[in-house]
């Protein structure tokens, strides 16, 4: 990203330039230590390496999501209908197998087409009728959870189901007992989905139009880039990531609550905003989101092993984290503007 | 979305009503299906234990809190922002002016008041608070109110310490939420002082136009010698006031609050009402009757799906079909898409090239 652009871009172009765009992401990465090495100093069995992956077993749908987030976000939009299309996923994966009868290796595919068209047709309706993301996802947010009550309102338990058992097979490395550690699959699945999405943010020329189109819609349009199918293609991976965070979620649970994930859209804003990435646009990170996601996996390790901390005081440091980062990233924009001046 | 009012030729008050046909056609429609379902004891008023009673006099007493939110919204959005902080401002108030009562004489007037003014004190602090990150830091409306959106509950739950204080029913705060003056519901009597006081503030004094003006342009604005900064944090000021008092008056029909679950999505149902009511997301141009109509609508909406006969859980998807449509309406590119195949013989072109062949049906 940088200044030359053809028309004149406000001042944020200057403000990831070089070393600084890497400030932020590394301010989350140097919390992160700081939170490990602080519970490792204060808590006895917080050095157990098991509690590091235990923050990518309880976490691993909302690292997904986030990850989606992240794409939608770095094209300047934003996605609030994730929790109820990962609870509407979830659901639909229980009903499906059990009331329907049909095989889970039918139903798990479906369910993700399912995710990937809807949030292309959220991403058309956005793009083509020039609908504010904000609406039309939150037209979204109340449709499937609407559609997940609908499917039932209370708890549906998908543990007859033999598939379901799959996700939650875990892979040790080396012995538990003397500093091993384990993963279930669904891990697996989320740093999967980490990985091909860094190289697709990174790597192709779909990737750049997100940057592109994030930074300024109008630059991207005039330079020639596909706008429409970028804009199409972010909402659709959101719309994928939050059914596959659904699945993931049935794997995990091993069964279908219509409430669940009620808020997980902001806790995704959260992680990726607390990642590094510019909440306008253009600007961020997947790794950032990935690191994100721990911050906020490790303080809620925290507060439990304090015990007497009450759990609400984890919205509230979140929210606290949150202001740091804006303001940091306000303090670096500040001082690209002067820089530049 | 170019707001039809900067046609030339029209004024405002024709404009008023362009705007305004929509919503009223909507709630009369929705009046309409309650009438012919459950008679017209649905609409007319009566009068049982010395207060105004029947069904639809219960939709507005229980849109009072929802409106009073919804009118601060729609100043916010004046101004190009966003406020998604309310219901979390909402528990606060609640939980603030509970949590105060709980240790204290609870039939004083005095003691109320205090909580009272406490409670939106507090609420205003926060909304300053908003409003400087948004002016002096240059934060995005959406990035600024998440914070409280995201921290605000558990704020509450800290003041009430996880727990939900009641308030006895002899106490005059309790009052607020069910008590009635001359047969007339409280909530609906702070409604309609709300209304009238953000309307007479706003189309009576300069402050209805500054606020159109920095959310037209807040650059220009400035240029143009208006104090955009100061007029930015006091309209979230004005939208978490109204949060708080919302809070209030929740806490003070149940006689407790609920720091989880109070006014939980309040914050989308009032950015829905707004939008329902023809006040853009882009700035610029503000509706307080449209979104008065808009909060009905809502409210009223819940009863319609009971009433005629569909379970409570087609709530949100039928919020969802409202949200679709509004949008739909709203949106130049799908207006000129859907009319293009009468026009095709004019030679004048649609503003905005929609790509239709691209375009998913509805």
């Amino acid at each position: 990203m940088s200044s030359s652009t053809l028309t004149e871009r406000p001042t944020r172009s200057t403000l990831f330039d070089g070393l600084s765009r890497y400030i932020p992401i590394g301010a989350t990465v140097a919390l992160l230590v700081a939170m490990y090495l602080g519970g490792v100093a204060s808590y006895r069995n917080f050095d157990n390496p098991q509690l590091v992956a235990d923050l990518f077993i309880g976490n691993a749908g909302l690292l997904i999501v986030a990850v989606g987030m992240t794409f939608v976000i770095l094209s300047g939009g934003i996605d609030l209908s994730v929790g109820s299309v990962m609870a509407f996923s979830t659901m639909a994966c229980a009903w499906l197998t059990v009331e329907a009868g049909l095989p889970a290796s039918v139903v798990v595919p479906s369910v993700l087409a399912f995710g990937l068209l809807s949030g292309a047709f959220t991403g058309a309706i956005i793009h083509y009728f020039n609908v504010q993301p904000f609406i039309a996802t939150l037209a979204g947010l109340f449709l499937y959870r609407g559609l997940t009550l609908q499917i039932s309102d209370h708890d549906m338990s998908i543990r007859e189901i033999d598939f379901f058992s799959w996700g939650m097979e875990r892979v040790e490395f080396g012995d538990p007992r003397d500093g091993g550690f384990s993963l279930p699959y669904i891990s697996f699945v989320a740093f999967a989905i980490v990985i091909v999405a860094f190289i697709v943010l990174h790597y192709t020329r779909f990737g750049r139009s997100v940057y592109a189109v994030g930074g300024s819609e109008q630059s991207a349009l005039l330079m020639g880039l596909p706008v429409a199918r970028t804009k199409v293609g972010v909402y659709a991976i959101s719309g994928f990531c939050a059914a596959l965070g659904g699945v993931v979620a049935a794997f995990y649970t091993k069964s279908a609550n219509p409430l669940a994930g009620v808020g997980l859209e902001l806790d995704a804003i959260a992680a990726v905003v607390v990642g590094g990435t510019l909440l306008t646009g253009g600007a961020g990170f997947v790794l950032g989101t990935v690191a994100g996601v721990m911050v906020m996996g490790m303080l809620s390790t925290i507060i439990a092993f304090q015990g007497s901390l009450s759990s609400w005081w984890a919205r509230i440091v979140v929210g606290v984290l949150l202001l740091a980062f804006i303001l940091l990233q306000r303090v670096l924009a500040r001082s690209g503007e002067k820089r530049k001046g | 979305m170019s707001p039809a009012a900067t046609r030339p030729g029209t004024g405002r008050a024709s404009a008023y009503g362009r705007r305004l046909m929509w919503p009223l056609i909507v709630l009369a429609a929705l009046l309409i299906v309650n009438i012919a379902v459950t008679g017209f004891d649905f609409i007319v008023p009566d009068v049982h234990d010395g207060r105004l009673g029947g069904a639809f006099v219960n939709i507005l007493r229980r849109s009072a809190p929802l409106l009073i939110i919804a009118l601060g919204m729609t100043l916010v959005i004046a101004t190009k922002g966003i406020d998604l902080s309310v219901g979390a401002v909402y528990a606060i108030g609640a939980a603030v002016a509970c949590q105060y009562l709980l240790t204290r004489d609870q039939t004083s007037v005095g003691t109320v008041a205090t909580a009272v003014a406490l409670a939106l004190a507090i609420a205003a602090l926060i909304g300053a608070w908003n409003g400087a990150m948004v002016a002096y830091f240059g934060v995005q409306p959406i990035v600024a109110t998440l914070i409280f959106m995201i921290a605000g509950r558990g704020i509450a739950q800290l003041i009430t310490g996880g727990q939900i204080p009641n308030v006895a029913d002899g106490s005059p705060f309790v009052e607020i939420g069910r008590g009635a003056i001359a047969t007339v519901p409280v909530p609906i009597i702070i409604g309609v002082a709300v209304f009238a006081a953000l309307a007479l503030l706003t189309r009576t004094t300069a402050l209805g136009m500054l606020l159109e003006s920095v959310g037209g342009n807040p650059e220009a604005s400035r240029l143009a010698g208006i104090r955009s900064k100061g007029i930015t944090v006091l309209t979230y000021l004005i939208a978490a006031a109204c949060a708080g008092l919302a809070g209030i008056m929740g806490a003070a029909n149940l006689g407790s609050a609920d720091a989880n679950n109070g006014g939980l999505w309040i914050e989308l149902d009032a950015i829905l009402a707004v939008v329902i009511g023809g006040t853009a997301l882009l700035g610029g141009r503000f509706f307080l009757l449209g979104t008065a109509i808009g909060v009905v609508i809502i409210e009223t909406l819940e009863v319609t799906i009971i009433n005629v006969g569909l379970s409570s859980q087609w709530q949100f998807t039928a919020k969802a079909i409202v949200v679709f449509i509004v949008a739909m309406l709203q949106s130049p590119e799908f207006r000129a898409w859907v009319l293009r195949p009468f026009r095709s013989r004019r030679t004048d072109p649609a503003p905005t090239e929609p790509d239709s062949e691209k375009a998913p049906a509805t």
